[in-house]
């Protein structure tokens, strides 16, 4: 009898094939559904983007940011700065400010790595406050009141409404795939389980010759990027910008903390699930603003103290699944 | 040159309320290593909770901190045991996001209950009274509060160096295991280390009210501003807090001398370039 | 026969997955000195904090003078009445001698320790009792550790490895000094590498092996080859 080691699991099969019908009937959502719809599932692509990379963020690497807001707006604000200054189109612009946001995060880390655990945290808040200022006092964009997207740039991502919704809504529903695929191959690949291994134990790590500022570092790099890119898309459906929108603590960092929290922090399925609960719970609390965040808030520190591995783990533990396989499995094999 | 020696001096004062606020939040992270990111919300809270006292009891707002200190410092406790002990261990997760959780419902309660509308605490003759420093007019106000700022950390560094209860927090801080073969319940401990800077909390809460008019939302930046001057000053020295204070007060003054619009991001600046030449701060604690 | 001042009955350990004690049966009488000894990982500091409440049991696995204490927490264990000189000193950082000495007095039990009386016992801690207590030598650090268990007043000591790492003529020292304070009428449990230093200081006698008692007997009851037998696991 030998045995082989394998990934894949018959539900995390049957999960690939549902994702991938389940990715076609969405792909083809301007055929069937409404525009209210349409936007609806262009938010929670992007949810769910910002969700899966500040899991990536924290739940793997264990930079535990309050801050990733600064990226959002500031992949926002490179939306509207590089198509009305440079004359890109928006999507480039876009691109661009993944790239720009890269560049930018880099002496960034220098700097706030500096800062251990929580300090880390708070010290990626006052970068995300920092930013807010500074686009607050760059009269150009708009200054603290910020700007509207001209129509001639909404007008190159299609000429008619429909086709602009449509464009939206496909590059929200493209890159959350691209997110999500990204995540996941990259924490398939040696240093994502290089990764897995810095956060089950540092030592551990260090001893197997990982670099783990660097390792830590590439990771901060690629989110912020990422972070940036949904951040352009954001307001790409939004059309308008400010700083105080763009730099919204609670907007950007609450709400997909808590979509991580309550679906499970550290799995790859955990922000799907969260965001799917974020938003039907948002829908049927809706009217109720502030009591809404209250609950978030409550449902957040609850799943933390009593199943700190989320909605995901507890499903995970009852039925020994994994949509995503990332461990190993030794079977038998006559 | 004699504005700019003002705003200096005013910066000072300003750096006396920043102290308050970082006081309670160095006081927990050197008991038991926690960060507390509703602290600023904390403040908030208890500058509510010394608006509702004056209203309603038509007191003083010095007077009602003798109904909000203790308010503070039970709820402190109680949230220390209640909940904030469960988080502490390895992992800074959840300590982070608990408290990350109760920002966003303090936040939304305050919101709930009171509105956004900002509101201010009524201070009185004391709010307007100012003194002349050979041609430098300072406030009343931000004098008592620096001269409060003071005494509040010569009283924590007192407790914590020459009192019973200090010791026990500087052993179990130490290590929690043998603090807790000493007969010292740490669960307990960090209960009573937590009232204690909820206690500084209601005081910063109350001057931060008497000095400007606050809403619910603005509890984040006063968190920042704490985290600011302790790193500044160097993390487990209180003393250097009130430094870090004072720094972060004195940047955000000369900031708004030069542009209104620069007084909080001056702050900030001067804040990472601490960070960039002296990243454990000016004023580290020297192990003896 | 009169009420036993410890009593463990069938007591595990465990950390994780790993099971560091298996079903230890042990008494101890009033005012009685006993030695552990065994090897390295055998599970003797398993034992000291199994007893001391720093790891937590079924409540009747530890019995203290018939008072289950098994799941208490160290704190409650040491308010009745047991200290513990725990293995390598583990002194406060940053307090100071004396008070380290005056925590361990925090227990707030009446008896004859205080702090005049510890720096009796060992004089060079009172000319070193502002200072650091990280500044001491590694024997002066022990002398602080076995002077901040006492001021606990405790009924039942437990010492941890106290010789671990001193020089003979400290060694020597310390334990010219336990006579006087288990004399005072305590109740001793004593871990010691050192198996002829163990020997004269106890009445009995316990060999742990792999986290289970392999010989139990009056100290002049055992031979040199059972001891080696249940010290290494093979037949001397
Ligand atoms: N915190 C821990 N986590 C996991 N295993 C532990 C832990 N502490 C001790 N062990 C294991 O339990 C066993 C008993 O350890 P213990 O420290 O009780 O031995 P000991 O007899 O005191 O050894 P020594 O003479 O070296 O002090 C050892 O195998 C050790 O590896
Ligand atoms: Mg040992």
């Amino acid at each position: 009898m030998s045995a082989v080691v394998t990934r894949s699991t018959p539900a995390s099969r049957v999960a690939m094939v549902l994702g991938l019908v389940a990715l076609v009937v969405l792909a083809a959502a301007p055929w069937w559904a409404g525009r209210a719809d349409m936007r609806l599932m262009g938010e929670i692509y992007l949810y769910l983007s910002l969700a899966c990379l500040w899991n990536l963020m924290a739940g793997y690497a264990g930079l535990v940011s309050v801050g990733q807001q600064a990226y959002v707006g500031f992949g926002g604000y490179m939306l509207f700065a590089l198509t009305v200054f440079a004359g890109l189109n928006p999507v480039v612009a876009i691109l661009a400010g993944g790239l720009l946001a890269a560049a930018l995060s880099v002496p960034i880390a220098t700097l706030i790595f500096r800062l251990k655990g929580a300090y880390f945290a708070i010290g990626t808040w006052v970068v995300a406050e920092v930013f807010r200022l500074s686009f607050a006092q760059i009269q150009a964009l708009g200054g603290g009141s910020g700007s509207s997207l001209p129509v001639a740039v909404v007008k190159e991502l299609g000429a008619k409404k429909a086709a602009r919704e449509a464009n939206a809504y496909w590059l929200a529903l493209g890159a959350a795939v691209v997110v999500l695929a990204s995540v996941y191959l990259f924490l398939r690949s040696r240093r994502g389980l290089a990764l897995t291994a810095i956060r089950d134990s540092e030592t551990a790590a260090s001893g197997l010759g990982i670099d783990i500022w660097r390792t830590k570092l590439e990771v901060y790099v690629v989110t912020s990027a990422f972070t940036a890119i949904i951040g352009g898309l954001i307001f790409l459906q939004k059309l308008r910008i400010s700083p105080d929108a763009a730099f919204s603590v609670n907007d950007w960092t609450a709400f997909v903390i808590f979509i991580v929290v309550i679906g499970g922090i550290g799995t790859l399925e955990g922000p799907i699930i969260g965001t799917l609960l974020f938003f039907a719970l948002r829908e049927v609390l809706a009217d109720f603003g502030t009591i809404y965040l209250m609950v978030l808030g409550l449902v957040a520190i609850v799943v933390m103290l009593k199943a700190p591995k989320g909605v995901w783990g507890l499903i995970r533990e009852r039925y020994d699944l994994e949509l995503f396989p990332l461990s190993y499995r030794v079977k038998g094999k006559e | 040159m004699i504005e700019w020696t003002g705003a200096i001096v005013q910066g000072v004062l300003l750096g006396g309320l920043y102290a308050l606020f970082a006081a309670g939040l160095s006081l927990i992270f050197g008991v038991m290593r926690l960060v507390n990111i509703a602290h600023g919300d904390l403040i908030i809270l208890a500058a509510y909770m010394g608006l509702t006292t004056t209203v309603m009891l038509g007191v003083h707002p010095f007077l009602a901190l003798l109904i909000v200190m203790p308010l503070m410092a039970g709820l402190g406790y109680a949230l220390q045991r209640g909940v904030l002990n469960q988080t502490l261990g390895d992992d800074i997760l959840p300590p982070l996001l608990v408290t990350f959780g109760l920002s966003v419902i303090i936040q939304n309660a305050l919101l709930e209950f009171y509105t956004a509308d900002p509101r201010k605490l009524p201070g009185g003759a004391v709010e307007t009274a100012s003194l002349d420093l050979g041609g430098i007019t300072v406030g009343v106000l931000p004098l008592l509060t620096f001269g409060i700022a003071v005494a509040v950390i010569a009283g924590l560094q007192f407790v914590f160096y020459r009192t019973s209860l200090g010791r026990g927090f500087r052993a179990v801080s130490d290590n929690q295991d043998i603090a807790q073969l000493m007969g010292l319940n740490k669960a307990h401990v960090f209960g009573l280390a937590m009232a204690l800077a909820l206690a500084v909390v209601a005081i910063a809460g109350i001057l931060l009210g008497m000095r400007t008019s606050f809403d619910p939302a603005i509890g984040g930046g006063r968190l920042i501003f704490g985290f600011e001057a302790v790193i500044i000053g160097g993390l487990g020295n209180l003393w250097g807090t009130l430094a870090g204070g004072v720094i972060l007060g004195v940047a955000q003054t000369l900031g708004a001398k030069i542009d209104p619009g620069y007084q909080i991001l001056a702050g900030h600046i001067a804040f990472l370039i601490v960070l960039a030449v002296r990243p454990n701060g000016l004023f580290p604690r020297v192990e003896h | 026969m009169p009420e036993a001042t410890l009593t463990l009955s069938n007591l595990d350990a465990h950390y994780g997955d790993f099971q560091a004690l298996y079903g230890l049966d042990l008494e101890l009488a009033a005012g009685e000195v006993v030695a552990v000894i065994g090897a390295n990982g055998a599970g003797k500091t398993t034992l000291m904090r199994s007893i001391s409440g720093l790891l937590r049991n079924r409540p009747d696995a530890v019995r203290y003078r018939g008072q289950p204490i098994g799941a208490m927490r160290a704190d409650q264990v040491a308010a009745l009445g047991i200290a513990l000189v725990p293995e390598g000193r583990q002194l406060f950082p940053s307090l100071s001698v004396e008070e380290n000495l005056m925590i361990g007095g925090k227990v707030g039990r009446a008896g004859p320790w205080d702090l005049g009386k510890v720096y009796e016992l060992f004089p060079i801690l009172e000319e070193r009792k502002a200072q650091a207590s990280t500044s001491l030598s590694g024997g002066q650090q022990q002398m602080v550790a076995i002077g901040r268990a006492l001021m606990a007043n405790p009924d039942l000591i437990l010492f941890d490895e106290i010789s671990l790492g001193l020089a003979p003529v400290v060694i020597r020292q310390i334990y010219q000094a336990l006579p006087s304070i288990v004399g005072e009428g305590m109740t001793a449990m004593i871990v010691e590498q050192d198996i002829a230093q163990a020997l004269a200081m106890s009445s009995r006698v316990f060999c742990l092996m792999e986290g289970r008692i392999a010989l139990e007997g009056r100290t002049e009851d055992v031979t040199h080859d059972q001891i080696t037998a249940a010290y290494f696991g093979v037949e001397a």
